[in-house]
């Protein structure tokens, strides 16, 4: 127990300010109004990977470690897409995830966003469109913000997700 | 002037291919179940357009060479017989050459695979004759799981979506109250094409695609990819560059590592565990994206050598980390090590006996768990490993506890790895031309990738592109080994039995 205080104490707070995370944004201030006017305070995310080469899924993962901390500034992955305001994509969509990727876009509810993560998701990728593949996130469901990279890193991650929720809603 | 002299592909020393008759193939399968080689992948050739049938292929992996045995199967009746009942690993494969090639196994399990609903059973992505621009609607499956039946029992279905930032897979477990009887996978959701997608590349190009095959393994995959390409054109990279390439290997197997350190020490309800292995992750990755200029490298290697040099600063950061990585690392086992809490989720779970991963043909990881000292980075010692000594790590306790101390035994090892190359780089060039490939010949690739051995099959055609590139993951040796290691566990410890495998969906999907 004593080892495990010791080295808790030895790392402190290795937590980046939110601050510097929402430096990332110029309007930071109108996006935390934002957030808070559509959702309360916090923002619950469904993770999908509908495809993926899992390489995003290291990236989205890595949102959680400490450095991140985003579940510090209100933000949570859930179990369950009925719980969740936000899917958070991976592609291309597989065939196979077709369906199951529909029906966990029916079971979030209302208001709703999609962010789709990664050049696949984007656009397809290196994978494209094919007998097996539907290409990109947004060719079977509607998707608000687009995050590319190969795989992104967390922060442009972050960003993404943002971006989903500043965008206006028609 | 526009015909250059054929390239003759240089077959490496560990590498043998040999072609047998339609009687041997189970023959031969068994011999070297016998000589306690494991059957590492089993795939399939359309060569009708050089009037040759189908050519099925078996990739057998022994303690100090590959056998790649051939059979050719008869264009008019493509049917071949099953080794399910000599590598059970081989089932799974055997199905997926069904789907994708047409090619049937007599093996009492038909069901179909990698092919869920969403393509018409006619359509048969790996023959050349088939429609490339195919599109289907996608239909929803009644797929036929294997019941159990008995007093009490009763069914739980997760997935494809899990309820953490995981790949898609189906698993249906099997349960009296809550023991598991049973657990049945159905995988194949993330399949999105990639041998269709690699024979529509050329062979530059096709590096890019290896290192997608699995995100996690990225670098593995390249490596193998490019070992594979070398091969066809009879070209051997440089001695820095094989350093280098093996750097990026062993800082993929390290990340990988600490990933699943953490993530272990959560699923047993450890927090602290998750928080500090995640932590010096991150800073390995951001090292990364300091040194290599992405946070993960995936084409950092490259046909023909690296995509670039480290400077003599670049070295010794890397250096450095690995030495603050290694202090923290040894902090962090003595604490795994003594939390009682932690050791009474891990000790006795998940067991998988070594009898019982001789038999399933496990490899990798989870086989040095289980009392099967193999590491291709020993056994073949392709450059640069021959020169290193690698120390493979092992236990035969074959339990959770058994995957995380290999896992801490290779974190430190590869941390040794890492400094001794970084050390003792070789001078001069990190790339060089690779000439033509040869065609009408079989390059193979084979690298220990952090969770076993990745194999790339490659053949090449005229025109420097691909004709048909075949990736294989470890994972789909391992995936029935994890069906087994549940039995008779409860169901809230699957979880933690799962992570210790932590197998690619990706990988085995293709």
């Amino acid at each position: 127990m004593l080892d495990i205080l010791k080295r808790i104490v030895k790392t402190g707070i290795v937590s980046e300010p939110q601050l510097k995370l929402a430096d990332l944004l110029d309007e930071r201030d109108a996006l935390h109004a934002e957030i808070a006017g559509i959702l309360g305070r916090a923002l619950a995310i469904r993770q999908v990977d509908a495809g993926s080469c899992n390489g995003c899924e290291l990236e989205i993962n890595a949102l959680n470690n400490p450095v991140y901390n985003i579940e510090g500034a209100g933000i949570r992955f859930v179990a369950s897409p009925r719980h969740a305001d936000l899917l958070l994509v991976t592609g291309p969509v597989a065939k196979n995830m077709e369906i199951a990727l529909k029906r966990t876009y029916d079971a979030t509810p209302d208001p709703k966003f999609v962010v789709a993560v990664g050049d696949c998701g984007c656009d397809g990728g290196i994978f494209g469109e094919s007998y097996a593949s539907c290409g990109r996130v947004s060719n079977v469901i509607p998707v608000d913000a687009e995050v590319p990279g190969c795989p992104p890193a967390p922060a442009q991650i972050l960003r993404g997700i943002l971006s989903a929720l500043a965008k206006p809603r028609t | 002037m526009s015909d250059p002299r054929p390239t003759v592909a240089v077959m490496p020393s560990w590498l043998v291919i040999e072609r047998v008759v339609r009687s041997h193939w189970s023959l031969s399968a068994r011999s070297e179940r016998d000589a306690g080689a494991v059957l590492l992948a089993l795939w399939a050739d359309d060569r009708r357009d050089l009037g040759e049938g189908y050519l099925l292929r078996a990739a057998y992996l022994g303690a100090s060479r590959l056998r790649v045995i051939e059979l050719a199967l008869d264009e008019a009746a493509p049917a071949f017989p099953s080794l399910a009942e000599i590598y059970p690993a081989a089932g799974c494969m055997e199905r997926t050459v069904g789907d994708l090639m047409g090619l049937q196994a007599d093996a009492a399990d038909s069901r179909a695979w990698l092919r869920h609903a969403g393509w018409p059973a006619d359509y048969l992505p790996l023959r050349h004759d088939t429609e490339r621009v195919a599109r289907f609607a996608a239909q929803a499956e009644d797929y036929a799981f294997v019941r159990v039946e008995g007093d009490g029992v009763h069914e739980i279905a997760v997935g494809p979506v899990h309820a953490g930032t995981i790949e898609p897979g189906h698993f249906r477990f099997s349960v009296v109250g809550e023991k598991v009887l049973r657990l049945e996978q159905r995988l194949g959701y993330v399949h999105k094409g990639i041998e269709q997608r690699f024979s529509q590349m050329d062979l530059q190009d096709g590096q890019r695609l290896a290192a997608r095959v699995s995100g996690d393994t990225a670098v593995a995959y390249s490596w193998a990819y490019c070992l594979a390409l070398e091969q066809l054109c009879g070209t051997s990279v440089p001695q820095r560059a094989a350093q280098l390439r093996a750097v990026l290997l062993e800082r993929e197997r390290i990340a990988n590592h600490l990933g699943d350190l953490g993530a272990l020490g959560n699923d047993a309800g450890f927090g602290f565990g998750l928080t500090q292995f995640s932590l010096l992750k991150e800073r390995l990755l951001r090292a990364n994206a300091h040194v290599y200029g992405a946070r993960y490298p995936m084409d950092g290697i490259v046909p023909g050598g690296v995509a670039a040099d480290l400077s003599i600063a670049q070295i010794e950061r890397l250096r450095e980390q690995g030495m603050v990585l290694e202090a923290a690392v040894v902090e962090l086992r003595a604490i795994y090590d003594e939390h009682a809490g932690v050791q009474d989720r891990f000790v006795t779970t998940g067991r998988m006996s070594p009898e019982l991963a001789q038999r399933l043909g496990v490899v990798g990881l989870a086989a040095r768990a289980s009392g099967s000292p193999r590491d291709l980075r020993s056994d073949l010692a392709l450059a640069p490993y021959a020169a290193l000594g690698v120390q493979v790590a092992g236990s035969v306790q074959g339990d959770v506890a058994a995957r995380v101390a290999v896992r801490f035994d290779e974190v430190m090892e590869s941390l040794r790895l890492c400094d001794l190359l970084l050390q003792n780089l070789a001078g001069g060039a990190v790339r060089t031309d690779l000439g033509t490939a040869a065609t009408q010949q079989l390059g193979i690739g084979l690298v220990e990738g952090w969770r076993g051995p990745v194999l790339v099959a490659l053949e090449a055609v005229a025109d420097g592109r691909i004709r048909r590139c075949h990736p294989h993951d470890p994972s789909w040796q391992n995936w029935p080994a994890l069906e087994h290691a549940i039995i008779g566990n409860i169901v809230p410890d699957f979880p933690l039995i799962n992570k210790s495998f932590n197998l690619s969906y990706s990988g085995q999907d293709l």
